[in-house]
């Protein structure tokens, strides 16, 4: 349920939207019918009985505006593998500045895997673009809807398992407006198909941004989809970010996330588990440091019997930040035998720290087995002193402690190229985290 | 077997009017002969009732689904009609109504001394009798009806009404402070141990009428008291709407222990009237301080309760134990809730739901740190079971902490009886229906175990009952 914000805030992205550029007819038609939804909701507040956005203030999308404008293609001479999770045997779609850049963009057929912009992508479209990321009732999925310049399209072909992982890499470059990115990609995921899609979010502006991504993965039979999304935003920004999967019989959807960075962080996955058998494995990573809000809205429905979900998220607060973990299980009736567990772990470091964590359960079929967990608290004094006990310095120790904590979640991570360089990311940012003194 | 408490005791009732106006407010006030502060306080509460009402502000987050409640088609007071002077003794007492307890099994007569319990006894809306008002009062302890503590204790009722839950709280707390009618006040002074349970029984009667009871129970420093309370209500087609306030104080080294066992009326096997019980109850933990909520939930139509404890004081503790339970077409969404403020502070919730039927079960809590609870704790488990694949079970817990110190567990399971369970104990001749009491009443052992041996025994027949017919 979303408030209708004021008109003044939406006309903000109007000349935007009266801007855009002509494309497919069923694609024009598609971003009026989201830009109409967008203007009937509004972006949500946290008023009473708004139970999706209850610990997320976006109060700061009425008073700042974000454009398209001043957004350009530049970035042509960055070195990404220096700045991004990079291997050059990995296909690759590069987005700069919400531009696909079609000399940086390889896949291979041969291997199975077919990258396009929407624009030239093959085959039937309509039906499916938007089909699981649905617009109703989703302001930044209209939004995104819309107004984004680039669709990337990632096809996998039946039966084949792909090696190399396909890394979706979106790059902001910099500037010093507030800008606005409405990063778009649709995975199409053949039957009997196994491959790996690494989304990584790459801020290198000091500026003030918009980022609202969404990514949809409708799978086929037996399809077997492994999403790794890596979140790196500077402290200024927003990003609102939506992960949608439908998964018909047997098929599997797993998403690691990693987020850190932003001012105002969402990471919003749903998964729907349509027919039988199909499994959904939703982990992810949350560090806040400074003054960052970082909010998961995990949620996974149960349709058909037979099904498997596992939700896990970690959480690692510092300084004054705030986090959010708000996890669903849904089991609809009939959906007999369905396993389900939900996890949510927290450690918090500072006192202005704080973590809001409701893992919740919906259950209408009696044949199941579902748990759920959370936790919060400290590095356990025990193991720091055991640590130190065997000559290990305190400061060394807290750090190898809250690195462990992480790394059961980054551990997940793969190819090798990937976990290094999040483990890279994991030495910057553990040490600078404002944990009084204990780092 | 259909629901053992459904009679209707027909005694003359004086009622005041249908609808909900200032006058309704101004009439219970003077039928009480309250004094000024009080009906300035019950009128503040329905002026702000009607703004909360212009609002639209009737909560509807909890998963509960029911017909809009209209608030001017219901009876907001009925006594049940007896000489000017209230009875002063149990002979005094409409014999009718002593019957009526009687088949409730409430303890009034001489024979209850041997079970050690004092009651107070709120039928619809007044209190009908007080036993061993005496033997308490040598020990300086207070227990009697709300009405009789406005009149013989205003200062203490004046002190504490509305400290816990003020009349601002919610929809449904707003409306029991502007129209509650009667309830029980406790008032244990410094240092004593109330050597016996207190107890109150409610029943709502009249066809059409809400119940509005209102529970003031003050431990002060180092005193101890166990309270018990139990409901019912008469089987009425239409539904009964029973909003209480319930606030528990307790000061510096004081333990409260409150117990329920809700029966109300829930509702026929097709869904047709019960009771909607809207109920706000909180404590106040001061230092070294404990409040221990205990329930089990076996009625009502509708259930929407949170027993809370504000952890003010270092120190203090504050438990929830709890065995809910949805058949048929019951809905419940109940919880605790544990704000921690002091440091040192600990909270364990255990709570356990059932659902059977076409029931609708949720656990709600909300456990919160605040900045300045250094090292509290917190353990809350909860656990669902189904029984039939019509039913929902439905957890929905909120954690906020914002203090590094505290530690906190949640953990909670859902799943059916298990096969193998039921397989062990039928194979031993058992039947399928004993089985799964068995069963059940082992699973909610945790929180049966926290209920005064008498009401453990009933509580556990309770369960035994409303679940029949689910099974098989």
């Amino acid at each position: 349920m979303t408030t209708t914000a004021s008109q003044g805030t939406i006309q903000n992205y109007a000349a935007d939207f009266a801007a855009r550029a002509d494309g497919q007819p069923w694609l024009d038609a598609l971003r009026r019918e989201a830009w109409a939804e967008f203007e009937r909701l509004g972006f949500p507040t946290a008023r009473r009985g708004n139970e999706l956005w209850k610990y997320t203030d976006l109060r700061r999308l009425d008073a700042e505006a974000f454009s398209l404008n001043g957004v350009s293609s530049g970035g042509a001479a960055l070195d990404l593998a220096s700045v991004a999770p990079w291997h050059d045997d990995w296909h690759t779609a590069v987005v700069i500045d919400g531009a696909l850049d079609l000399s940086r963009t390889k896949s291979s057929d041969s291997a199975g895997v077919t990258v396009s912009d929407l624009d030239d992508a093959e085959g039937e479209l309509q039906s499916v673009f938007s089909s699981v990321a649905r617009i109703e009732g989703s302001p930044f999925v209209a939004l995104n809807t819309a107004l984004f310049r680039s669709g990337v399209v990632v096809d996998i072909a039946a039966d084949a398992e792909v090696e190399q992982p396909v890394h979706i890499l979106h790059v902001i470059t910099e500037a010093e407006e507030n800008r606005a990115f409405y990063p778009r990609a649709l995975v199409r995921s053949g039957s009997g198909s196994k491959a790996t899609v690494i989304e990584s979010f790459v801020n290198l502006s000091t500026g003030s941004q918009l980022v609202v991504p969404v990514f949809e993965a409708p799978l086929s039979e037996n399809a077997e989809l492994t999403h790794f999304r890596v979140q790196l935003e500077n402290e200024k920004t927003v990003h609102i970010g939506t992960t949608r999967s439908e998964q018909p019989a047997g098929a599997v959807f797993n998403s690691t996330t990693f987020s850190t960075g932003p001012a105002i962080g969402r990471n919003d996955v749903h998964t729907n588990l349509a027919a039988e058998g199909a499994e959904t494995t939703l982990h992810g990573l949350y560090i806040t440091n400074g003054k960052a809000h970082q909010d998961n809205e995990i949620s996974t429905t149960h349709q058909k019997p037979h099904g498997t979900s596992h939700q896990f998220y970690k959480g690692i607060l510092a300084g004054n930040s705030r986090a959010v973990f708000s996890g669903k299980v849904i089991v609809q009736p009939g959906a007999m035998k369905t396993l389900a567990q939900q996890k949510d772990l927290n450690l918090l470091l500072s006192h202005g720290a704080e973590i809001d964590t409701k893992p919740s359960l919906e259950i209408y079929a009696d044949d199941v087995q579902c748990a759920h967990g959370a936790t919060a608290g400290h590095v356990d004094p025990n193991m720091l002193f055991y640590l130190m006990s065997r000559g290990v310095g305190r400061e060394e120790a807290a750090k190898m402690l809250v690195t462990g904590f992480a790394s059961e979640i980054v551990d997940e991570f793969e190819p090798e190229q990937l976990r290094d360089f999040l483990y890279a990311k994991l030495d910057e940012i553990i040490p600078a985290l404002d944990s009084e003194g204990i780092l | 077997m259909e629901y053992r408490w459904g009679f209707v005791t027909d005694v003359d009732a004086e009622i005041a009017p249908k609808g909900l106006t200032e006058d309704t407010v101004r009439f219970i006030s003077a039928k009480k002969n309250e004094p000024d502060w009080l009906l300035e306080w019950r009128l503040k509460a329905f002026h702000h009732w009607q703004k909360l009402q212009a609002e639209e502000a009737e909560p509807t987050w909890a998963k509960v689904d029911y017909p809009a409640i209209d608030y001017q088609e219901m009876i907001y007071y009925s006594a049940p009609k007896s000489p000017d002077d209230a009875p002063k003794s149990l002979d005094e007492v409409d014999p009718e109504l002593l019957e009526a307890f009687d088949k409730l099994g409430v303890p009034l007569h001489e024979r209850e001394k041997l079970a050690g319990v004092a009651v107070d006894a709120v039928f619809d809306s007044v209190s009908v009798a007080t036993t061993f008002a005496d033997q308490l009062e040598e020990l300086g302890i207070v227990f009697c009806s709300f009405n009789e503590a406005v009149q013989n204790h205003p200062e203490l009722v004046k002190k504490y009404l509305g400290s816990v839950v003020p009349y601002t709280d919610n929809f449904f707390a707003t409306l029991n402070s502007a129209v509650f009618s009667d309830g029980s006040f406790a008032y244990v002074p410094p240092g004593v141990k109330c050597p016996i349970e207190l107890m109150t029984y409610f029943r709502i009667n009249t066809e059409g009428s809400g119940q509005f009871e209102r529970t003031l129970i003050i431990a002060d420093e180092d005193a101890f008291v166990s309270y018990l309370e139990g409901c019912t209500a008469p089987i009425r087609r239409t539904s009964q709407l029973h909003a209480a306030v319930v606030e528990l104080i307790a000061h510096d080294n004081a333990e409260i222990k409150y117990s329920t066992v809700q029966n109300w009326f829930p509702g026929t096997k097709e869904g047709e009237g019960g009771v909607y019980n809207f109920v706000t109850k909180r404590g106040r933990a001061d230092h070294h301080a404990k409040i221990s909520w205990t329930q089990v939930e076996t009625g009502s139509a509708i259930t929407w309760k949170y027993p809370s404890v504000i952890l003010r004081g270092d120190n203090s503790v504050g438990e929830f134990y709890s065995v809910a339970l949805a058949n048929n077409h019951q809905q419940a969404d109940t919880g605790t809730k544990m704000i921690h403020l002091g440091r040192n502070t600990k909270s364990t919730i255990v709570s356990k739901g059932i659902s059977a039927g076409q029931g609708q079960n949720t656990y709600r809590g909300q456990v919160k740190i605040m900045p300045g609870a250094e090292n509290a704790t917190n353990h809350t488990q909860c656990d669902s079971l189904l029984i039939g694949d019509r039913c929902g079970a439905h957890t929905v817990p909120y954690i906020e902490v914002q203090n590094p110190t505290a530690r906190l567990e949640h953990e909670a399971s859902t799943s059916k009886v298990s096969d193998d369970q039921l397989f062990y104990l039928m194979q031993r001749g058992i039947s399928e229906e004993e089985a799964h009491h068995m069963i059940i009443t082992g699973w909610s052992r945790d929180v049966i175990r926290e209920l005064p041996f008498e009401f453990a025994m009933e509580a556990s027949q309770l369960l035994k009952v409303s679940l029949e017919g689910a099974v098989g």
